[in-house]
């Protein structure tokens, strides 16, 4: 295994679905049920049954909109304000009118949601204005129940194939993509009429403060290669200047609290062991409060549980320790630390992208439609801001049922054979090389430089800077990178998609001249929101070969936000605190 | 310039008494998300490859015979 293997086939069909994590097991089902005659095949880099972001599992939904408790209009509302407004609502509202349907199909998986002595959905309240928490107390078979539908399906699987581009026709129509064996370096065509990316968000952009390259708050798996390609096909991506940064136990870069202990009475605190945000769910500009706190002389910053009652805490440890990262009770007990007696010291993360907790993404509408005609995206790596878990099935829902009417109705693509040929050299080009730079070093120095220049708060001179030592990276890059298997030219590969990811953050955040979502673009030398010039979108794509951004305008929203309402977000602090 | 091999010590450890790859068993290496893990040519045995671990623990919880431990990285802890 890992030695080179020379090879190169070519495979043909209908829907192509690039991610068997959460979004793209639920894209490929939804296409073949939409259509079982379809040809529909789901690429992997790892194995379906435990890929992604979900593959531990997950410990509830954070979005649910459930009759009862909450509205399509109130959920869409709620979202337009967490994000500053910046939102085009008809995705938002999609995903919100469909997902009570996916929470029911999931139930009749397997997949149990937590419900009251009545039968009904047991909701709990974490957002700042409405209640969309739904717990999950078997969260831990999501996979596994996936897989079972998966093979039902028989949707055709292929696992530990790495994609590296799409593939378009001459006149713009995606048409496939190439893709390398994780362990062979063996090259593939895929052939396609509509292709789904579901790559998960670019989790291995900013370094840990552990400097463990692995340990990341997203599955390190999720590497940003569905950003990368994306870019390199033209289609348009999002907002990527509003990153993702989320708080943490310090160290184990495992998410914390609001979701599964806020709704016991656990919350967030100063080392006064003081509330100093009203709400944890996480937005900007609970960030931005967050970091404050860390920075002041009341820092750092804790999860509080030890004012809790003994029997609360271990059912909070039961979820935490069981379901979505498990390893979590393991690091406290070598650390010696119990909630029970005293506060846990927690950080905020590295930087990334991705719409499931934050914004940025490749541009999609409400049918999950990119800018590039036949290509699709949902979940972590799609513009439908804070969709979570229940967002990429949804939204992966919507996008595997228009790939298949869509592919129904179209022939076969052509694709350029000398594109081809071309990326098959450079794909291949660590291998060729005796000698040179590994991907571990050429990775680490890349995801240093963006924690040294690109994480906020941003500075455009050191942002510059930034950008200069990025490009004498990526000549290292395209000369000396080195790969002697094929484990390496994944992570090879993977490295060339994190450089791009790197790029791409530093070139939309110049372009943004203001600041906006809390910390998430905290631009130092703008400090102010300027809504007369930036209440927009902004739309990052490949002209020529060059990054260049442009303003994009919101749609005119189908529910309406109250002109007090808007500023709900920039309230978090306790206000006797100040 | 040549490559130098850097020692680290690993998270993931395998009970070589209970694990049964030589008996053609592959299940850890077949779950692991960063496919870190690989069988030995020497032992016959699970063992893990590269230190690139999320401490996620399919290995763990998915192996037959309880022969994986997954700890955490000592960076982090």
């Amino acid at each position: 295994m890992d030695n080179f293997v020379e090879g190169l086939s070519e495979v043909t069909c209908d829907v192509l679905v690039i991610g068997g994590g959460t979004a793209g097991p639920m894209a490929a089902l939804k296409a073949k049920q939409k259509n079982p005659a379809l040809n529909v095949v789901l690429l992997e880099k790892a194995n379906v049954k435990r890929s992604g972001a979900i593959c531990m599992g997950m410990d509830g939904l954070n979005n649910a909109v459930v009759p009862g408790y909450a509205t399509p209009e109130q959920y869409t509302k709620e979202i337009t304000i967490a994000n500053d407004g910046i939102v085009d609502q008809a995705p938002v509202f999609k995903y919100a009118s469909r997902c009570y349907d996916i929470i029911q199909e999931l139930d009749r998986f397997g997949i149990r949601f937590q419900k009251n002595a009545n039968g009904d959905f047991d909701l709990k309240k974490v957002h700042h204005l409405g209640t969309y928490v739904l717990p999950m107390p078997n969260g831990d078979t999501v996979k596994k129940a996936l897989y079972r539908q998966i093979k039902r399906e028989r949707i055709l699987v292929s696992n530990r194939f790495m994609a590296t581009r799409l593939l378009t026709a001459s006149d713009g129509r995606i048409a496939g993509a190439t893709a390398v064996n994780t362990r062979t370096a063996e090259f593939l065509v895929l052939r396609a009429k509509t292709v789904i990316l579901c790559m998960g968000a670019a989790g291995r952009l900013g370094l840990p403060h552990s400097g463990y390259l692995f340990g990341t708050y997203e599955n390190p798996t999720n590497s940003g290669d569905g950003y990368a390609m994306a870019y390199h096909a033209g289609a348009a991506l999002a907002n990527l200047e509003c990153y993702q940064i989320n708080p943490l136990i310090k160290d184990y870069n495992g998410p914390a609290c609001a979701y599964v202990a806020g709704p016991f009475g656990a919350y967030t605190a100063n080392s006064e062991g003081n509330r100093f945000i009203e709400s944890d769910y996480w937005s900007g500009q609970m960030m931005q409060e967050f970091y404050n706190e860390l920075q002041s002389g009341k820092g750092p910053v804790f999860l509080k549980l030890n004012h809790l009652h003994a029997d609360t805490v271990g059912e909070i440890e039961e979820i935490l320790h069981k379901v979505e990262r498990p390893s979590r009770g393991r690091f406290h007990q070598a650390r010696g630390t119990d909630y029970r007696e005293k506060m846990i010291e927690m950080h905020i993360s590295e930087i990334g992208f991705c719409s499931g907790h934050s914004a940025s993404g490749v541009f999609v509408d409400e049918f999950a439609r990119t800018t590039v005609p036949g290509l699709y995206a949902a979940g972590d790596m799609a513009s439908v801001p804070h969709n979570y878990m229940l967002g990429a099935f949804t939204n992966g829902a919507v996008a595997g049922e228009h790939a298949a009417e869509v592919a129904l109705e179209t022939d076969l693509p052509d694709f350029d054979s000398e594109f081809v040929k071309a990326e098959r050299k450079r794909v291949l080009a660590p291998t060729r090389r005796e000698d040179g730079i590994p991907p571990n070093q050429l990775e680490y120095k890349t995801r240093r430089l963006v924690n040294d220049y690109l994480q906020p708060p941003k500075v455009t001179a050191r942002m510059r800077i930034g950008q200069a030592r990025l490009a004498e990276v990526r000549d290292d890059l395209e000369t000396a990178l080195v790969a002697r298997n094929a484990h390496e030219l994944m992570r090879s590969l993977e490295v060339s998609s994190i450089l791009d990811c790197a790029d791409m953050a530093a070139h939309a955040s110049l372009f943004r001249t203001e600041s906006r979502w809390g910390l998430y673009h905290n631009r130092v030398d703008y400090p102010k929101k300027d809504d007369d010039n930036w209440f927009c979108h902004t739309l990052l794509r490949k002209v020529d070969g060059r990054l260049v951004s442009e303003k994009r305008p919101i749609q005119p929203y189908i529910v309406p936000i109250e002109n007090e309402e808007r500023t709900a977000y920039d309230r978090l602090r306790v206000s006797n605190q100040a | 310039m040549p490559l130098a091999f850097s020692p680290t010590t690993v998270p993931v450890v395998v009970d070589e008494a209970k694990c049964i790859a030589d008996k053609g068993c592959t299940v850890c290496v077949d779950v692991c998300p960063l496919d870190v893990l690989r069988i030995s040519d020497l032992t016959g045995k699970a063992h893990m490859k590269f230190d690139e671990c999320w401490y996620c623990m399919p290995c763990e919880k998915d192996c037959p015979t309880g022969a994986v431990t997954v700890n955490i990285p000592y960076l982090l802890r």
